[in-house]
């Protein structure tokens, strides 16, 4: 009886902490719609047609877009992800499998470290090693600070999954007598890509909005530009000086940039998944 | 012949392979060194007037030309621990539920929201912060706090902005981070550990709390000195909401002030070049607490699994 | 992730194939306050002329960091800088446009007109009045029902031009604050909160009951906030608004380096807390820029003050343009 009694105990804390979890999760997606909510109403009467086609217009000219920081937030952070990604991954692969003495070590903690510099040092870091050298603003600088914020995140997520990979599948692998090198190629990294997917978009979701690193490095742009070379307009930071300013029209533009960038995130995010789905990868994170 | 057995060795597939990977985890250390490298040569001058009692003065007095870098430290301390005490139980609660509870069709989408969370730029958090979170914290939430106030917790004037403020923000901020790869690191705890403990008469908590975590702890950690990352170096977010004060207090209700959110601030509109160079400086004591708190997160790490096995430092 | 590098890969194949514009684009980078303006002038600019100026916000100090490397062709600064500092980096200085920072507060039951002494506001920013119930304040504003509250003080977080405005006035009207705080463009606060930005203490203020902060008159104007009448240095109360600026701007003394300061100006309805916003432009810049940057202030001092005023901006006197435009074109060649 006493021995019940106790059990019913434990089953009755377990279930009321397992209901815990589930508040947790609730609360936390309550916050993404309180928050998103709030950015909707603020901003959806400027997501218009225009928005998405037109070059910007000062205050109180109609019928302006940010068609040109949309596209520029495209190029920034799309060559972001081309320096961060393959040396994110490959340090990741180095550290997850052969990665044991010190210098893996050093190499992780360094990382973990870099993950803790603030946004605005990034720039100012791009700043001195770029912008000063060639002379000029341009988006490859923007793209340099961003990527500095990203392989952190990267590195970390990405071993953290390459270890969920199960060991037996490696070594089934070597038992067919393929090499190493092969194996983690096919194997390892097939059966992780859908967790890379997600540290990866993690990781652009991340710096996607960030304004602070690209004021003193991919600058800003009124007009069209698609030269890695030269300034360029990006939504944080229209988004940034809109949100500044007084006047309604560009505080509303404001809202409208953030709603886009998510939204930018979010297919991002769905079609990344379709085509995991597609190509049969079952979903690992 | 040894001499060309062993070069054929070298430049085997397998070796080319390891090494490029090594080159590139090389490149992670020359790059971490040049960001040290540009934030020391930029911060010479301060470091050469004021030495070590930058670390350890209060007054941050551009029109006197005299700083001191205290209060911002204290506050970059101080928040992300309030940040990382809210956001750890929710994110390891989530990471539970999406693990352990949830319906797969549910797993995704939930876990899909949160981290959707993540692609709200840090601005946007500031000014809903600022417009919606700081007059229901004045409201509602703080004046029954400072009742509080024989705890130096709770203490001050109920203003809404402050380190509540920024220590909830910045954990709303890094749970998509936390719980995400706590997630992930949960769901590799193989399913006969689970059924282990199941047959053993646990119940459903007890295998969560006394197989599932202890199994995932190192991933667990990973992930919170991930986030923790984030809210040391967070920046426009926390300096919407934190007063901007250089104060010291230990009451939540009190504004403050961060080193990231001093270098947002003023790094673009400092004039007086000593104050610029005692920015990036402020910068370089970020990266440092940055390494503290990591090497003390592996010595934590090394602690756990002195007798487990298997440790990944 | 592919997605991605194949939509930045397209767009760096166009990048390949398009050559940048043929028409002259100027670089300018700096001051925030005045960017909704600029780039409402550099927009009618490049449609009337084909001249097009990429403004970037990035902050005065920024700005002024960027002329001196150089980076960029010329650099905007709300806070002006020492004649001597301008030889040494061999710039021409002057002003564009002006500002108004008007006094906000957030009491409930009280409306936009609350009179205070230029001196109270020095007080409530050194601490020494900490209540809206002080004597200090209520003594000027008789039939005001103020609460038992504490003043919350909201000043900038980051460095302003708006502050150096703000403190040059109280400087000026307060040898305690001269004294123990300064002017410039961050300071150290003796007391209050600090928000980020105009957006971040305009929000303080209308969200935090008891609030009293400085802000940009545009932002005041555009988001109704109640703010008060202060008395100028002729002995009248007055409000922030365009024509007591313009009338304060009207009695500035001109410096030959256009150092210009005209806060607690004489003259009848001048409103005490006002400044201008500056341009600086490298004495030395190739020729055919030097030619656009000048076309460009002719053009902005001679078509602008419309847009100036519907923006809440104070245009430049008359003669102080004359006076520019000659400098201008002797000192930039």
């Amino acid at each position: 009886m006493k021995t019940d009694f106790r059990y019913i105990r434990r089953k009755v804390f377990g279930t009321m902490m397992l209901g815990l979890s589930l508040l947790a999760a609730l609360a936390a997606v309550s916050m993404l719609f309180w928050i998103l909510g709030y950015t909707f109403v603020k901003g959806i009467s400027a997501v218009n047609l225009d928005f998405f086609t037109k070059l910007p217009t000062p205050v109180g000219v109609p019928g302006g877009g940010l068609a040109n920081s949309i596209v520029g937030s495209i190029i920034v952070v799309g060559m972001a992800a081309m320096m961060a990604i393959p040396v994110g991954i490959a340090t990741a692969i180095y550290l997850s499998e052969y990665g044991r003495g010190a210098f893996a070590s050093t190499v992780r903690f360094v990382s973990d470290v870099l993950a803790g510099v603030p946004a605005i040092v990034a720039g100012i870091v791009a700043y001195a090693l770029v912008v000063t050298r060639m002379h000029r603003f341009s988006a490859f600088s923007g793209s340099v600070s961003l990527a500095l914020l990203m392989l952190p995140i990267i590195i970390r997520s990405s071993e953290e999954i390459f270890r969920t990979v199960p060991d037996t599948l490696r070594e089934a692998s070597f038992a067919l007598g393929v090499p190493k090198w092969k194996t983690i190629l096919s194997i390892v990294l097939k059966t992780a890509s859908g967790g890379l997917v997600t540290g990866t978009i993690l990781a652009i979701a991340r710096v996607g909005g960030e304004a602070a690193p690209l004021l003193f490095t991919s600058f800003s742009n009124s007009f069209w530009n698609f030269n890695p070379g030269q300034p360029i307009a990006t939504l944080p930071v229209d988004l940034f000086n809109y949100s500044i300013s007084p006047y309604r029209d560009w505080q509303q533009k404001a809202w409208a940039a953030a709603l886009v960038l998510v939204g930018m995130v979010l297919v991002l995010n769905i079609s990344a998944r379709l085509y995991l789905a597609r190509k049969g990868f079952k979903r690992n994170g | 012949m040894a001499e060309r057995l062993s070069r054929k060795k070298i430049i085997s597939p397998e070796k080319i392979f390891m090494g490029m990977t090594a080159i590139f985890s090389l490149s992670v250390l020359l790059i971490s060194a040049l960001v040290v490298y540009e934030l020391f040569s930029a911060s010479e001058p301060t470091f050469h007037k004021f030495g070590f009692k930058f670390l350890i003065t209060k007054d941050w007095d551009p029109v006197q030309k005299v700083y001191g870098a205290l209060p911002f430290i204290w506050g970059t301390f101080y928040t992300s621990f309030i940040a990382l005490l809210i956001a750890l139980p929710v994110s390891l609660g989530i990471a539970i539920f999406l693990s352990e509870l949830a319906p797969a069709w549910l797993r995704s989408s939930v876990g899909f929201l949160i981290e959707l969370l993540a692609a709200i730029p840090s601005l946007i958090f500031g000014l809903w912060g600022l417009f919606v979170l700081s007059p229901l914290l004045q409201q509602y939430i703080e004046p029954p706090l400072s009742n509080l106030s024989f705890l130096p917790f709770f203490t001050g004037y109920p203003l809404g902005l402050g380190f509540l403020n920024a220590g909830l923000l910045l954990a709303v901020m890094i749970i998509p981070t936390i719980s995400s790869i706590s997630r992930d690191v949960m769901y590799t705890v193989p399913a006969n550990q689970r059924e282990g403990g199941l047959a053993l008469g646990m119940t459903r908590w007890e295998v969560v709390s006394k197989v599932v975590i202890p199994n995932s702890r190192s991933g667990i950690l990973g992930a919170v000195v991930l986030g923790l990352g984030r809210a040391l170096g967070e920046t426009m977010a926390v300096t919407m909401v934190i007063g901007n004060t250089p104060q010291f207090s230990l009451s939540l209700l009190d504004p403050g002030y961060t080193i990231s959110s001093a270098i947002a601030n003023q790094f673009t509109e400092a004039f007086d070049k000593l104050q610029i160079s005692a920015l990036i400086e402020l910068g370089l004591i970020l990266f440092v607490i940055s390494v503290i708190i990591n090497a003390f997160a592996k010595l934590l790490m090394f602690r756990m699994n002195r007798f487990s096995g298997g440790a990944r430092i | 992730m592919k997605n991605v590098l194949m939509i930045a890969a397209a767009a760096m194949l166009i990048a390949a194939s398009v050559s940048t514009a043929s028409a002259m684009t100027l670089n300018a980078a700096g001051a925030t306050f005045p960017y909704p303006l600029y780039s409402k002038w550099f927009y009618s600019y490049a449609k009337q002329t084909g001249t097009r100026i990429n403004y970037a916000a990035i902050g005065s100090g920024a700005g002024i960091q960027q002329i001196e490397a150089r980076t960029i062709d010329f650099g905007c600064s709300d806070a002006p800088l020492p004649g001597g500092v301008q030889r040494k980096n061999n710039l021409f200085m002057f002003p564009t446009v002006g500002g108004a920072v008007a006094m906000a507060y957030n009491l409930p039951g009280v409306r936009t007109g609350l009179k205070l002494l230029p001196s109270t506001i020095a007080d409530i920013y050194l601490g020494k009045v900490r209540k809206w119930n002080d004597p200090e304040i209520t003594r000027l504003n008789p039939g005001v029902n103020f609460p038992n509250m504490p003043v919350i003080v909201v000043h900038r977080s980051d460095g302003s031009g708006t502050t150096n405005i703000f403190t040059w006035f109280l400087s000026d009207v307060s040898p305690a604050w001269r004294q123990r705080v300064g002017s410039g463009t961050s300071v150290n606060w003796p007391v209050g909160l600090g928000g980020k930005g105009n957006q971040g203490v305009a929000g303080t203020i209308q969200k935090t009951r008891g609030a009293f902060g400085y802000v940009e008159l545009a932002y005041v104007l555009q988001s109704g906030m109640t703010y008060a009448a202060l008395k100028n240095k002729s002995g009248n109360w007055v409000y922030p608004s365009l024509a007591n600026a313009r009338e304060a701007a009207s009695h500035a003394k001109i410096p030959p380096d256009f150092y210009i300061k005209f806060t607690n100006s004489p003259g009848k309805n001048s409103y005490p807390i006002a400044g201008f916003t500056f341009m600086l432009v490298p004495k030395n810049l190739a020729p055919a820029k030097a030619a656009a940057v000048k076309s460009y202030v002719k053009w902005a001092y001679t078509n602008g003050d419309k847009d100036a005023l519907s923006l809440d901006y104070v245009p430049l006197p008359a003669r102080l343009k004359t006076r520019i435009l000659n400098e201008l074109d002797r000192q930039v060649k």
